[in-house]
C-alpha cells in the first residue's frame, strides 16, 4: 500500500507568535483565575471548561491544532494517511515519560481510547467511525476507520482525547481511582497541590520532552466564585490572568485599559463558540417556519452584540461560526427588521400564543441577553414568558423538549462533521439531552448533505455540500443564531506567548513565559 | 444536668435523621440530576451515556431503595461519595469545615460583643445623640444585603485604600508559617467576618437596647437602686443580665442563618468553606455532596442551640434543667 505522508512538521509550537523576537525567559509563577474551581482534575473523566483548562497543562493529546487549525505535533510526532483516507498511522514521540517517570507508550494510547468510549462523550461519538484500533509496536498506532471521515485529524486534541496512563487506571474503580484529584499525565507541567475552595498549583515538569520547556516554574489557577471579586483580583494585582469568559462582560472594557494590561481574543478558533436560540420546532406557533423567520427579523443582534457584549464577538449568519472550515456567508440574510417580522407574523396566523423563553443561567451578561430578546420579541407582539431557572433546571427542561425558545453556546471544534451536523440531522433527536438536536428539526435533505460531507472527498467536494446545506438552514430557521461568541483573555503584557494555538488557554501554557 | 444533655443529644438525633429524610426527597424534587448535569458539560452525550451515569450514581434505583442505602450510612457516619468530585463527602467536608468555623465564630463573636456593647450604650444614653447614631448604625447595617456591604468594603478597603486582602483565605505562594501565617490568615479574615458580623450586630444592638430598656422600667431595678447601688453595678449585674436572656435565645435561632450569610460572604471574599460547597454542590445536583453538607450543618445547628439553652442556665441560675 502506497502512502500519502502528510508529515507532521515538527515546528517549536511558539514559532507562530510574535513575541518571537523577543528570547523567553525561564522562571517565575503564573497567577491565573480559575472559574468555577472543578469539579476533579480527571479530564478523562469530567470535562467541563475549568477542568480542561487546569488539566490542559498535566495532561496531553496526540495532536495540538493551530489558529488555523491545523494539526500540530504533540505526543505524536508525525502522521500518515493511507491513499483510501480509512487508515491513519500515528508515529509516537520516543522519550516521553509520564510525571511519575514510566514511559509513554502505544499500549497506553489503545488503553486511553478504551476508557474513553465509556467516560468521555464527545470522544465516544468521535471515535464511532473507528472500526479498530492497533500498535504494531510501541511507538505506532493505526486507526482503521469504517469509511473516510474528513474531520478524523481534528479529534485528536487533550479535551478531546487526553491520554491516560494506562498502569495507574488498568484493573482499578476509575471513578474512585484516588489519581483522579492528583492526576498524572505526561504534560509540562505536573500536579503538586489543591486546596480546595483556594487554589490549585501546578509545578514546571523538570523531564519534560521538549527541552528548555516549560519557562514557568509554577502556576496558581486561584478559584475566586463571585464575578466581581475576579475582577478586583486583577485590578489589585493579585492574579496575572484572566482566561476568557471569567469575569463579566461589562468589565471587560474597564480592566482592558488597566496599566500593563493587554487582551487578546485569540485561543478560541478551535472551539468557536456560538451563541444561538433552540426553537422548539414540534409543537404551537413555533412549528411555523414563518414565524421562526419572524424572531429572527425581530431580535436586534447588532444591539446584542454592541451594549450586552461590550462590541465583542460578530453576528452570526447561520449554523455554522465563520472561524471554522467551509463556512460560507452567501445564505438568506435576517437584519433587524420588526415590520418584517409582525407581517410574517401575521401571515402565519400568530394569535398572541404564550411563548416561554429560557435564558441561559450563566451570570449577568446572559441575562441580559434574555431581558433583550424578550423585548424585541415583545415589540413585534409575541407574547413571551421567561422561566428562571439555575443550570441544572434548564438543562433538564430543554433536555424533556419541555420550552419553547431556549438560550445556549455551543463549541463548534473547528469541523461541521463534528460540531454542526449533530444539531440539525434528525438521527440525533433524542429526549433527555441538552445538546445536538434539541429543537426536532427533521429534514431528509439536510440529513442526506451532513452524512455525505462527513465521508466525501476530496476537501472541495466537502466545500460544496456543506454550502448548500448552510443555505438550506438559514432559509428554514431551525434554531435562531445569534452571535459568535468572543471571549477576551485579559493579562498583564509581561506575560508573554500565554495564547500559542487555537485551543488557547485550554491548552497548557507550555510556551509561556514572563518578561520579568 | 447530664441527663437532660443526654436526653437533648437524643432527640436531636431524632431531629436530625428527620432532616436527613426530608431532604433527601426535597433535593429530588428539584429538576436536573448529576449525570443530565455532567452529561451537559461533556458538550456532548446521549442518552446511553446519561443512563450509564445514572447506574454508576446508583440513581437507577427505585427512591425508598436509595433513601435506604443512604440513611444506612449516615447512621455509621458514613456520608457516601461525591461522584461529582470523585471523593468522600466526609473527606471533601473536613477540608472545609474549619474554614467555615473559624468565619462564623468570629463573626459571631464579633456581633454579639458588638452588639451587646453598643446595645447597653443606647439604651444608657437612650434618647441622646449616641443612642440615635448607634440606632442608625445598627439600621444600616441591618437593612443592607450581605453581599453589597462585602462589594463596599472590598471597593474601600482592598482598591481604594489597599489595607486588605479582596479575597482568600490566605497569601496563596507565600508559604508562610508560624506567626506571619496567622496575621495573614487573620487579615484575610476581617473584611469576611466583620461582613457577616455586622448584619448580626445590628440585631442584637437592637434587641439588647429594647430588653434594657424595658429591664430598667421593673420594679426589682427601683429596689436595687433604693439599696444605694452604684448605677453600673445596676446595668451590668441587674439590668444586662435580665436584659441578655432574649438576645441569647435569639443567638441561638441565629445560629443558622449565620452559616446562611456565610454561603454569601463566602462567595464574595472567595473563603474556602463549606458554605460555598454547599452552593456548588446545589447547582451541580451533587446529591450526596449536598445531603452530607446540610447533615453537618444540622448538626452544628442543633448543637449550637444546646449551648444556647446552657448557657440561659448559666446567665438566669433560676431557670432549671427539666428533662
Amino acid at each position: 500500500m502506497s502512502k500519502r505522508v502528510l508529515l507532521g512538521v515538527l515546528l517549536a509550537c511558539g514559532l507562530t507568535a510574535p513575541a518571537l523576537a523577543q528570547e523567553p525567559k525561564t522562571g517565575g509563577a503564573i497567577n491565573a483565575v480559575i472559574q468555577p474551581e472543578p469539579p476533579g482534575l480527571m479530564l478523562a473523566m469530567v470535562q467541563n471548561g475549568p477542568v480542561q483548562m487546569v488539566s490542559g497543562n498535566i495532561f496531553e493529546g496526540l495532536l495540538r491544532y493551530s489558529p488555523k487549525l491545523e494539526p500540530q505535533p504533540e505526543l505524536a510526532e508525525s502522521w500518515s494517511v493511507s491513499e483510501d483516507a480509512k487508515t491513519y498511522t500515528f508515529k509516537l514521540r520516543k522519550g516521553v515519560t509520564w510525571h511519575d517517570g514510566k514511559p509513554f507508550t502505544a499500549a497506553d494510547v489503545l488503553f486511553s481510547l478504551d476508557m474513553l468510549k465509556q467516560t468521555h462523550a464527545r470522544a465516544r461519538n468521535n471515535l464511532a467511525q473507528v472500526e479498530k484500533v492497533e500498535a504494531p509496536d510501541d511507538y505506532t498506532v493505526v486507526f482503521t476507520l469504517k469509511q473516510p471521515f474528513g474531520p478524523f485529524l481534528g479529534i485528536f486534541e487533550v479535551g478531546s482525547m487526553p491520554m491516560v496512563p494506562k498502569h495507574l487506571y488498568e484493573g482499578t474503580d476509575w471513578k474512585t481511582n484516588p489519581y483522579n484529584n492528583a492526576p498524572v499525565g505526561t504534560g509540562p507541567f505536573m500536579f503538586k497541590e489543591w486546596q480546595k475552595g483556594s487554589f490549585i498549583r501546578l509545578v514546571k515538569n523538570p523531564n519534560y520532552y521538549e527541552k528548555g520547556k516549560p519557562y514557568l516554574d509554577e502556576i496558581y489557577w486561584q478559584i475566586i466564585p463571585d464575578a466581581a471579586a475576579r475582577s478586583v483580583a486583577y485590578e489589585t494585582g493579585k492574579v496575572d490572568v484572566l482566561p476568557g469568559g471569567s469575569v463579566e462582560n461589562f468589565d471587560v472594557p474597564r480592566l482592558s485599559k488597566l496599566k500593563d494590561t493587554c487582551v487578546t481574543g485569540a485561543g478560541w478558533e478551535f472551539f468557536s463558540p456560538l451563541a444561538w436560540l433552540w426553537l422548539n420546532n414540534r409543537q404551537g406557533p413555533l412549528a411555523d417556519k414563518r414565524v421562526r423567520q419572524a424572531i429572527m427579523f425581530a431580535i436586534d443582534r447588532d444591539f446584542a452584540k454592541d451594549v450586552i457584549w461590550n462590541g465583542l464577538g460578530k453576528v452570526a449568519t447561520g449554523p455554522s461560526a465563520s472561524t471554522i472550515k467551509y463556512y460560507t456567508d452567501d445564505v438568506p440574510k435576517y437584519p433587524y427588521d420588526p415590520a418584517k417580522a409582525k407581517a410574517l407574523l401575521k401571515e402565519a396566523g400568530y394569535k398572541g400564543e404564550k411563548i416561554r423563553l429560557l435564558p441561559l443561567a450563566y451570570g449577568e451578561t446572559w441575562q441580559r441577553w434574555g431581558e433583550a430578546v424578550k423585548q424585541n420579541l415583545q415589540g413585534v407582539g409575541m407574547n413571551i414568558e421567561t422561566i428562571a431557572t439555575d443550570v441544572a433546571g434548564g438543562n433538564q427542561k430543554i433536555g424533556d423538549w419541555d420550552y419553547d425558545i431556549a438560550f445556549t453556546y455551543l463549541y463548534q471544534y473547528g469541523d461541521p462533521a463534528l460540531g454542526v451536523g449533530r444539531n440539525y440531522v434528525s438521527s440525533a433527536i433524542a429526549k433527555g439531552q441538552v445538546f445536538n438536536n434539541v429543537e426536532g428539526y427533521s429534514n431528509p435533505e439536510i440529513d442526506k448533505l451532513f452524512a455525505d460531507g462527513a465521508v466525501a472527498t476530496p476537501d472541495s467536494k466537502r466545500k460544496e455540500i456543506y454550502e448548500k446545506a448552510q443555505k438550506i438552514l438559514v432559509e428554514d430557521v431551525p434554531v435562531a443564531w445569534m452571535l459568535e461568541l468572543q471571549f477576551p483573555t485579559i493579562m498583564r503584557c509581561k506575560v508573554k506567548n500565554l495564547i500559542t494555538t487555537g485551543i488557547g488557554v485550554n491548552d497548557g501554557f507550555k510556551d509561556a513565559w514572563l518578561d520579568k | 444536668m447530664l441527663s437532660f444533655v443526654a436526653q437533648r443529644v437524643v432527640k436531636g438525633v431524632i431531629v436530625l435523621l428527620a432532616i436527613v429524610v426530608l431532604n433527601f426527597f426535597l433535593i429530588r424534587l428539584a429538576p436536573g440530576d448529576p449525570a443530565v448535569v455532567m452529561a451537559g458539560e461533556a458538550g456532548a452525550g446521549d442518552q446511553i451515556f446519561v443512563q450509564q451515569l445514572r447506574e454508576k450514581f446508583g440513581l437507577d434505583k427505585p427512591l425508598p431503595e436509595q433513601l435506604f442505602i443512604y440513611v444506612k450510612g449516615v447512621v455509621t457516619l458514613d456520608l457516601g461519595f461525591s461522584f461529582r468530585q470523585q471523593a468522600p463527602v466526609s473527606k471533601l467536608i473536613l477540608e472545609r469545615l474549619p474554614a467555615t468555623l473559624l468565619l462564623t465564630l468570629t463573626a459571631f463573636a464579633i456581633s454579639l460583643m458588638l452588639g451587646v456593647l453598643f446595645g447597653t450604650f443606647a439604651a444608657r444614653f437612650a434618647g441622646t445623640w449616641l443612642d440615635t447614631a448607634i440606632t442608625i448604625f445598627a439600621l444600616i447595617f441591618y437593612a443592607m444585603p450581605i453581599f453589597w456591604v462585602a462589594l463596599m468594603g472590598i471597593l474601600l478597603f482592598s482598591v481604594t485604600m489597599d489595607w486588605l486582602p479582596s479575597f482568600g483565605y490566605e497569601t496563596v505562594g507565600a508559604n508562610l508559617t508560624g506567626l506571619a501565617h496567622v496575621v495573614d490568615v487573620a487579615k484575610h479574615l476581617i473584611m469576611p467576618a466583620m461582613t457577616l458580623g455586622l448584619f448580626f450586630m445590628a440585631t442584637y444592638t437592637r434587641m439588647t437596647r429594647a430588653s434594657m430598656l424595658e429591664v430598667k422600667r421593673l420594679d426589682f431595678v427601683k429596689t436595687a437602686r433604693a439599696k444605694g447601688l452604684s448605677d453600673a453595678v445596676i446595668q451590668r449585674r441587674h439590668v444586662l443580665r435580665n436584659a441578655l436572656l432574649p438576645v441569647v435565645t435569639l443567638a441561638g435561632v441565629h445560629s443558622g442563618t449565620l452559616i446562611g450569610g456565610a454561603v454569601i460572604t463566602e462567595t464574595v471574599f472567595a473563603w474556602p468553606g463549606i458554605g460555598r460547597l454547599m452552593y456548588d454542590a446545589l447547582l451541580q445536583r451533587d446529591y450526596n455532596l449536598l445531603l452530607g453538607v446540610f447533615v453537618i450543618c444540622s448538626a452544628m445547628v442543633l448543637t449550637f442551640n444546646l449551648i444556647t439553652d446552657l448557657v440561659y442556665r448559666l446567665v438566669d441560675p433560676r431557670i432549671e434543667f427539666t428533662t
